[in-house]
């Protein structure tokens, strides 16, 4: 048993009401930059539809991800390693910025510079990649809430594979919102791919960046991360990607996304897991049990074993006590109620979500009966295949089951509380019925409805061995970032300094006291 | 004249190659990628990079061949100078062509294509006129002089110099009858040598063939913040 630890996100979909929010918050901290105007590592997708870049779902078209050969070894789905050298001159399984969409600015200084005249002035749209004029036909969140979706639905790779056909229209259908972010994935198939070895998972904390000193633009993770979750920024040449927010992430705060989620539905937390179970995981030949195994590579934090092997292992007090408060944990392992977004792709993803009951619910209110009723509920749950199916598809490669284990246990806990709030009874029959405890049944409810911020993220903070290192992290110049204008970490020896108030200046502006 | 243009534009040429190129593997990490525009084209870009590529390796073993190999060391294997001609301007003028059509794509690509266009930087202007120019006189030596015309032992001349260029004893006077047209490729293939470190054609030295014998998977631990790698 190797223990490694890694920080992991649920998001409980019933309650993410598509604002985009934390889509916006990280474009504003993350790819506000030129040559990544199309990039967006925090999106937010209306399902069922497409998604975002088009049908990056259908594998059979990306070539995304890993799948077994016929001797039942892992491999990634584009091909062994000569194969993929030999595409390294024209990668056949790259999206173009045409299956993400052509960014678009305006001329707003139309509106100030135009000559006096009897109209209004108008901005046009510009093509923030040519300059052109361009008319806006396609972005990142498209098909929100169902926009479209009778044209564009069907082609979403999802519903296309279920066995009984959606009929997109607009009272028989269902929907719910998608956020999604880099997987930081166990066994992630961008950095198997990567030909420079640039990228990299991160032994202390499971994140998966690019080193952006060593990627050589071979773009392979691009096509090979199944999510597409690695994007080309077309100006440097050099792929970008999800950061887990980790500069927040090692300070002891949850990243940008979950910080400002409107409706608290991001969870934070660490997952102990065992390296070294890893692979055995990735290959087991069912993908309907790709769930349960990956399950089985977590390791339960309270076990006293578990945490003698992760002291063996280097992880130290706090964080292992973090662990055992990690509400990721709880979700996916205790309550099991957290599924991984297509764990058919054998990269055992770590964020999981809570499918939604809205879609059920929904379906039941849509009949005229009464959406609060467990029994209506329930037997929406195991009638209604459309929706189950389709959450399948998504959460637990094709496993109708699993999911319905899951919505049943929401919905009993929604019964249960309302019993429990309105008339004061204990409804033993749900418990029963979902094998719950009423003390687990309260704390499941406790954290999936009124859990407060510190319950929410536990994310423990880097060593404070690492605390002079962090401090010196104001060492460089701050113009030195990736696509900065000092991105080439040129400072000529002797002219610059250190000021007294640590700022980095020119030398003849530095005082005594501080460093040439 | 002779002196100047056939030992000291090389040395002046390659000095530029090591120093450049150590200066900008220390000082520009960042910007040493292939700088791909796949993402703004692929259609052309489909066809006309593997044939530019493959191409370029073919002309390329071409050339090590034929100005590294010693005459005396083919023909001591049995190659005459009749084999050897047939087989290089044959092999030649195929992988010259690929280079060709490969570039002509690639070029047609970025002039016809506004996405890539609006991606083309100075250096890259500079790098396609000089290897274009290369090429078309490389082609023209080889079709025009060894193919059409009656042929030209560059291996008697134009191999020798350049391998003492190479280990320091050059001798100018081995350039002094050389054909025109070859004289004039050997020079520009100089200037491309003292381009490359300032261009793009670094990536050609991160070729990822560590690639094919690393574990999938890469770990790492944190660095120390502040510091860089």
């Amino acid at each position: 048993m190797r223990v490694m630890a890694q920080v992991a996100m649920v998001m409980n979909l019933d309650k993410c009401i598509g604002c985009h929010t934390c889509s916006v918050t990280c474009k504003q901290t993350w790819t506000n930059r030129d040559g990544v105007e199309y990039v967006w590592f925090n999106n937010v997708e209306t399902k069922p539809g497409v998604g975002y870049p088009k049908r990056y779902e259908d594998q059979d078209r990306w070539h995304g991800g890993w799948q077994l050969d016929r001797r039942g070894r892992l491999k990634l789905r584009a091909g062994g390693r000569v194969k993929r050298l030999l595409n390294l001159f024209s990668n056949p399984d790259l999206a173009d910025l045409d299956d993400y969409y052509e960014p678009a600015t305006y001329d707003y200084d139309t509106l100030i510079n135009a000559p006096a005249g009897p109209h209004t002035p108008v901005i046009r749209p510009k093509s923030a990649i040519t300059g052109r004029d361009m008319a806006i036909t396609w972005g990142a969140n498209w098909e929100d809430d169902l926009g479209g979706a009778p044209e564009h639905a069907p082609a979403d790779p999802v519903l296309a594979a279920m066995a009984e056909k959606v009929k997109m229209e607009f009272d028989k259908t269902f929907m719910f919102h998608l956020p999604r972010i880099c997987e930081h994935c166990l066994n992630p198939a961008c950095v198997a791919a990567c030909p420079s070895g640039a990228m990299y998972k991160r032994e202390e904390d499971g994140i998966v960046l690019v080193d952006q000193n060593r990627c050589r633009g071979w773009r392979m993770c691009v096509s090979s991360c199944p999510y597409k979750k690695v994007y080309v920024n077309h100006r440097t040449g050099k792929a970008e990607k999800c950061t887990f927010c980790f500069p927040r992430i090692e300070a002891g705060q949850p990243t940008v996304c979950a910080e400002t989620c409107v409706g608290r539905l991001r969870y934070l937390g660490l997952i102990l897991y065992d390296a070294d179970a890893v692979l055995e995981a990735a290959r087991v030949p069912d993908p309907r049990d790709l769930l349960e195994a990956q399950r089985r590579v977590f390791l339960d934090p309270s076990d006293p074993e578990v945490v003698e092997a992760a002291r063996a292992a280097g992880i130290s007090e706090d964080w292992i006590a973090a662990a055992q408060r990690s509400p990721i944990y709880r979700l996916a392992m205790r309550y099991r109620v957290a599924l991984p977004l297509h764990p058919e792709y054998r990269t055992l993803p770590m964020v999981w979500y809570i499918p939604p009951l809205s879609p059920v619910l929904d379906a039941v209110t849509g009949v005229g009966a009464d959406a609060d009723d467990p029994d209506n509920v329930f037997h929406a749950i195991t009638d209604l295949r459309i929706p189950l199916e389709y959450l399948a598809g998504l959460f637990s490669a094709g496993d109708t089951e699993v999911v319905a284990g899951v919505l049943m246990k929401l919905s009993a806990m929604r019964a249960y509380m309302r019993a429990r709030t309105v008339d004061g009874t204990v409804a033993e029959d749900l418990l029963e019925s979902v094998g719950m405890t009423a003390a687990e049944m309260e704390e499941l409810y406790r954290l999936l409805a009124i859990a407060k911020y510190d319950e929410r993220y536990v994310v423990p903070a880097a060593h404070r061995e690492d605390a002079a290192a962090l401090s010196a992290q104001a060492d460089g110049c701050s113009l030195d970032g990736d696509g900065g204008p000092g991105m080439s970490d040129f400072h000529p020896a002797g002219v610059t300094g250190r000021r007294t108030d640590g700022r980095l200046g020119l030398k003849i502006f530095v005082r005594d006291g501080g460093t040439a | 004249m002779s002196v100047a243009l056939w030992v000291v534009v090389p040395y002046i040429a390659l000095t530029i190659f090591v120093v450049g190129h150590v200066w900008r593997w220390r000082v520009d990490q960042f910007g040493w990628t292939t700088r791909t525009t796949q993402v703004l084209e692929s259609r052309l870009l489909r066809l006309g990079s593997p044939l530019f590529h493959l191409g370029a390796f073919a002309a390329i073993g071409g050339h090590v061949l034929g100005l590294l190999v010693p005459k005396s060391l083919t023909e001591a294997v049995g190659v005459d100078e009749h084999l050897y001609h047939l087989v290089s301007v044959s092999a030649g003028t195929v992988a010259g062509l690929m280079v060709v059509a490969g570039l002509g794509l690639l070029l047609a690509r970025r002039l016809t294509s506004p996405r890539v266009r609006r991606t083309t930087t100075r250096a890259d202007k500079v790098l396609f006129a000089v290897i274009a120019a290369t090429i078309a006189l490389g082609m023209s030596a080889t079709v025009g002089q060894n193919l059409l015309g009656g042929g030209y032992d560059y291996r008697a001349t134009i191999a020798v110099w350049f391998r003492g260029v190479l280990t320091f004893h050059p001798d100018p006077g081995l350039m002094a009858g050389v054909p025109l047209i070859f004289q004039l490729h050997a020079l520009s293939a100089w200037v491309l040598a003292a381009i490359w470190p300032f261009t793009r054609l670094v990536h050609v030295w991160s070729a990822p063939v560590a690639y094919l014998w690393r574990p999938y998977v890469v770990y790492r631990r944190r660095a120390p913040l502040g510091v860089r790698r």
